[in-house]
């Protein structure tokens, strides 16, 4: 859907002549006048005045948006290397000239992201780097993060355009080279790279890419901000290991929790439904196929020469005509009869899903919670384009404090009037994944969060007020892999709602959330007779105490509470509640793809450190590796 | 009925648990359902009594756990009271009993809402009086005439204190306050404030020879027990002046027959001979009030109307009518529409014409 506009007549009046209002000559302007004015507009200058239809509108955003497509581009080269990726993200403050003002002042940084990928041969970084549209993912059909060819290059347009600065890029593809350092610009009116240096460089790397955008931006914490970006890649590719050092200068490591890469997905050719007749007339002249048969079977997935013959046949047209002379209203009949015979969903293999044992330990490992559970469904197709959603679930505090009120009287002190009716529930994180990368904005267009927000999560023993996210300490964790995500627009930012995916989105949460219902209610049950039999004993004192002012202190106030508690404890389901509550929240096994944490320790699939023994002997997980505890909670 | 002192009635709740927790019981307190489920109309004696219901409140019961240790608690304060000879008002029983939980920060009372109905609770459970719990009302309410109190050693001439009157306290027993002397004809006990600040200030009370109450909306116990007192021992009948609303009938209807709420309490408070003045639904007509002056009836006016209509002691044909005429109409009228009249004229037309024709419901 590379949507942009190569060419556009100039804005120029234009005006028609009306047949019956004679144009006096002064104001008539004619077509060869106007073709003066018409030129091709290239696609960097159709970004340098639309930058917010790539996520460049703000400069808190810019700043998101470049880290974004500059971890994709790793971690894609990574993948395709079939290198287990190593990220390190730096974020400094750019000091122009006077003294570095505080990151949360700053208005200008240099955002540096090093990866452990294949590289780039020298030839290609001007173009990979400064070229819009320029990329080896557009012309295929296979999963990966990028699309479009748009991204790093947009940034590095990005902060060309608000500081002047180029693109600084060092990549080294063999240890029988130096690694080569490029600075490189983008001529805006032409599209193609300028390079204002290009020279061998040492690098203790025997193969890598960094790359440096200076940029304006702004640094914040919280919502949608660069921590929360790598944060939530770091729980969709717990095969990576992602390190960031922030401008305040912390580090923060993500360590890695698997130790394979994910099946490489395969190149698929494109499905018959998924494509529109614009694309099939530019198929057929580009074919190298001397027949329509063999053009339809060969380029097409799920076409073989018998369902090639039905569509020719359907449409009219002979097996053995020329692909290259179908146009005009026979191409229409053609399109029409591929659409109108019944083909076997594409295959499905082009994917590459995070799988449930990967998500599983990515929010076992990021989010704290008493319970987790992942599903991930079975591929299915929207458009011609396969596609499967994986979901995850976390859920609880994660802290010895499991009654609901223990939160709020770890706050110590009596309350005054007026302030008992103030504690809120939060609602649910939702965080959102397209091809492994997270989706921080817009939310409210995406199919994902329509899915969350129709399915009834209050079956599932959680409560959720109309039309909002579910209550509680609950993150929702949604995925959608496809060969094509469609997006709502160039920026990647919401996914577009098709019935068939947001079906698919309700069946797993419908699925992952009757897991989690299993666990509530049990566990509900348990905390509510230890509630009460709490509330039973807290009474009990002031009760027997009140008796023996009342009896002038002439009671064994003592003696009274040992019978009144013996009583209470006959009435609320005694030694039981005990055992449930505090010592086995769940007397099954747990199901598969779910960890329940108890006192005891967790319970379940729970992420081994064999699974990721290779690397982790060599660098342990350090302890900073986890985000502070404040941080992880919404 | 001979009773306990009231100091042994509270520390018999203490009794209660020790009993309970001995027998390995639930602990268990009853207490007669205060609702209109539970009251009677007397027709001999035409006052409001409370019937026999009650309703168990349970120590070891989840949704009455909380209200039974409050219960006790109250009952520990107005126990204190006692033993001290001191009394005290609702609010300060609240902040007495008031605290936190140990180990938790769950407080024994969240607010004054919590802690008042129990006082209730044990003023019909002990058959106590709230004066004899020596709980104060809210005082309020004002009082002018030719009557002659002495309260706390004071003598009070209701007589010479201005247009302001003599405030009447929330307790007016015998033992509290005297009346020395009372040479009205009748009183007077007027819903609002306002109206009977008009009165004063005419002296309608000199010209009519009366004494002017007001209760400041529903009156407060101490007003009623003062009107009841008036029409006990010095025999004067009680007229009642409110505004011609369902809120109005209701309070003639408390200050007549008792409230349901405290429907024990109509022995000593109910005036069964009170009659209702006015305003009449039927008072607009006869004094040409224009409409203009009147208020809509709204929702809850008409429910509440219909309500009272229903009450076994509001089932006389003149009041049936009263209240249907005011449906029908759709309108209410405030007392202080007569000023539509001119300034003075509940007390030189409306009540002079009132009284002359004894134009008065039963």
């Amino acid at each position: 859907m590379g949507g942009l506009p190569m060419k556009k007549s100039s804005p120029g009046p234009k005006p028609e002549p009306k047949p019956d209002q004679p144009v006096t000559k002064s104001t008539r302007v004619f077509a060869d006048e106007l073709a003066k004015k018409q030129r091709e507009i290239s696609v960097s200058e159709f970004f340098a005045k639309n930058r917010h239809l790539l996520g460049f509108d703000s400069p808190r955003k810019a700043l998101l948006t470049a880290v974004k497509e500059a971890v994709d581009n790793s971690l894609d080269a990574c993948e395709e290397g079939k290198i287990l990726p190593e990220v390190e993200v730096k974020i400094e403050v750019a000091a122009n000239g006077g003294p570095a003002p505080a990151p949360s002042q700053a208005e200008r940084f240099v955002v540096t992201v090093t990866d452990n990928g294949p590289g780039i041969v020298p030839e290609q970084i001007p173009r990979i780097f400064a070229k819009l549209l320029y990329g080896s993912k557009f012309h295929r059909l296979r999963m990966s993060r990028g699309q479009q060819g748009i991204g790093i290059s947009a940034a590095g347009l990005y902060g060309m355009l608000t500081t002047g600065k180029p693109v600084r890029v060092l990549s080294r593809w063999t240890e029988k080279k130096p690694a080569r350092y490029v600075e490189i610009q983008i001529d805006t009116a032409k599209n193609e790279p300028k390079k204002l240096a290009d020279r061998d460089q040492e690098w203790d790397r025997p193969h890598g890419t960094r790359v440096s955008i200076e940029l304006d931006g702004r640094y914040q914490k919280g919502r949608t901000s660069v921590d929360e970006f790598l944060e939530q890649v770091a729980i969709a590719n717990p095969h990576a290991k992602i390190a960031y050092v922030n401008p305040e200068g912390q580090r923060v490591e993500f360590p890695r929790l698997m130790a394979e890469l994910p099946p490489a997905p395969r190149e698929i050719k494109p499905h018959p439904y998924g494509i529109e007749l614009g694309v099939l007339l530019k198929m057929m002249q580009d074919t190298k196929s001397h027949w329509l048969s063999g053009f339809l079977s060969s380029d097409f997935s799920r076409v073989s020469p018998k369902v090639a013959q039905e569509i020719s046949d359907r449409a009219g047209l002979k097996a053995t005509t020329k692909p290259r002379t179908i146009v005009g209203e026979p191409a229409e009949r053609l399109y029409k009869a591929i659409q109108q015979t019944k083909l076997m969903n594409p295959p499905t293999d082009c994917l590459s899903p995070i799988g449930e044992k990967a998500v599983l330990a990515g929010l076992y490992k990021q989010i704290r919670g008493d319970f987790y559970t992942a599903v991930s469904r079975s591929p299915a197709v929207y458009r011609g384009n396969p596609f499967v959603i994986e979901v995850g679930l976390a859920y609880g505090t994660g802290g010895a404090k499991v009654a609901p009120g223990a939160a709020e009287a770890e706050e110590a002190g009596p309350r005054a009037e007026g302030e008992e009716k103030e504690a809120e529930v939060p609602l649910a994180r939702l965080l959102r994944f397209a091809n492994r990368v997270p989706l921080l904005y817009q939310p409210g267009a995406c199919a994902i969060t329509k899915a969350v927000l129709e399915t009834a999560w209050r079956n599932y023993g959680i409560t959720q007020s109309r039309g909002a996210l579910p209550q509680g300490p609950l993150v929702i964790f949604v995925h959608m892999a496809s060969v094509w995500v469609p997006f709502t627009s160039e920026s990647k930012e919401a996914i577009a709602d098709y019935d068939e995916i947001r079906k698919e989105i309700r069946l797993a949460l419908n699925e992952a959330g009757r897991r989690l219902s299993t666990f509530v209610r049990r566990r509900d049950h348990a905390l509510d007779e230890l509630k009460r039999r709490d509330a039973f004993e807290a009474y009990i004192e002031e009760v027997a105490d009140a008796c023996k002012r009342l009896k002038k202190g002439k009671l064994n106030a003592e003696d009274l509470k040992k019978r009144l508690q013996k009583i209470a404890h006959s009435i609320t389901g005694g030694e039981k509640t005990d055992a449930l509550a505090k010592k086995k929240p769940d007397a099954g096994p747990a199901p598969e793809s779910t960890i329940i944490v108890t006192e005891k320790g967790p319970e379940g699939a729970v992420p081994h450190a064999e699974t990721a023994a290779p690397e982790l002997k060599l660098e342990p997980p350090k302890v900073e590796a986890k985000p502070a505890k404040g941080k992880r909670k919404s | 009925m001979t009773k306990a002192s009231v100091e042994d009635r509270l520390v018999g709740l203490a009794d209660l648990v020790v009993e309970a927790a001995k027998k390995n019981r639930n602990p268990e307190i009853e207490i007669p359902v205060r609702a209109l489920s539970n009251v009677s109309f007397n027709q001999k004696k035409r006052i409001i009594e409370m019937g026999r219901n009650r309703q168990g409140r349970e120590f070891f019961n989840l949704g009455m756990a909380r209200k039974f240790m409050q219960t006790i608690l109250v009952a520990d304060a107005l126990a204190e009271l006692q033993r001290q000879g001191l009394s005290s008002s609702l609010r300060e029983i609240y902040y007495r009993s008031k605290h936190t939980l140990r180990d938790s920060n769950e407080n024994t009372f969240d607010d004054q809402d919590e802690s008042d109905p129990l006082i209730e609770d044990l003023e019909v459970t002990l058959a106590a009086l709230r004066e004899e719990l020596h709980v104060r009302a809210e005082a309020g309410g004002a009082v002018v005439g030719p009557l002659v109190l002495v309260d706390n050693g004071d003598t009070v001439d209701c007589s010479r204190l201005g247009k302001g009157g003599y405030a009447v306290p929330s307790i007016v027993e015998p033992e509290e306050i005297r009346i020395k002397k009372c040479s009205a004809d009748f009183v007077l006990l007027v819903e609002k404030g306002t109206q009977w600040n008009r009165l004063s200030e005419d002296k309608f009370w000199k010209r009519h020879n009366c004494v002017l109450l007001h209760g400041g909306g529903q009156p407060p116990r101490g007003v009623r027990r003062l009107a009841r007192r008036l029409n006990d021992e010095k025999k004067l009948p009680v007229y009642v002046l409110v505004d011609n609303d369902p809120w109005g009938y209701y309070i003639y209807s408390v200050v007549k027959q008792g409230s349901i709420n405290l429907a024990f309490e109509s022995q000593r408070m109910a005036i069964p001979e009170a009659k209702f003045i006015g305003l009449s639904s039927f008072d607009p007509d006869k004094h040409k009030l224009p409409r203009n002056v009147g208020i809509k009836l709204n929702e809850k006016d008409i429910a509440r109307a219909k309500e009272i209509m229903a009450y076994p002691w509001f089932q006389k044909k003149e009041w049936q009518k009263e209240i249907k005429a005011m449906l029908a109409s759709g309108l209410k009228y405030e007392l202080d529409s007569l000023a539509n009249k001119n300034f003075r004229y509940l007390t030189t037309d409306y009540l002079p014409k009132k009284l002359k024709d004894r134009d008065w419901l039963d």
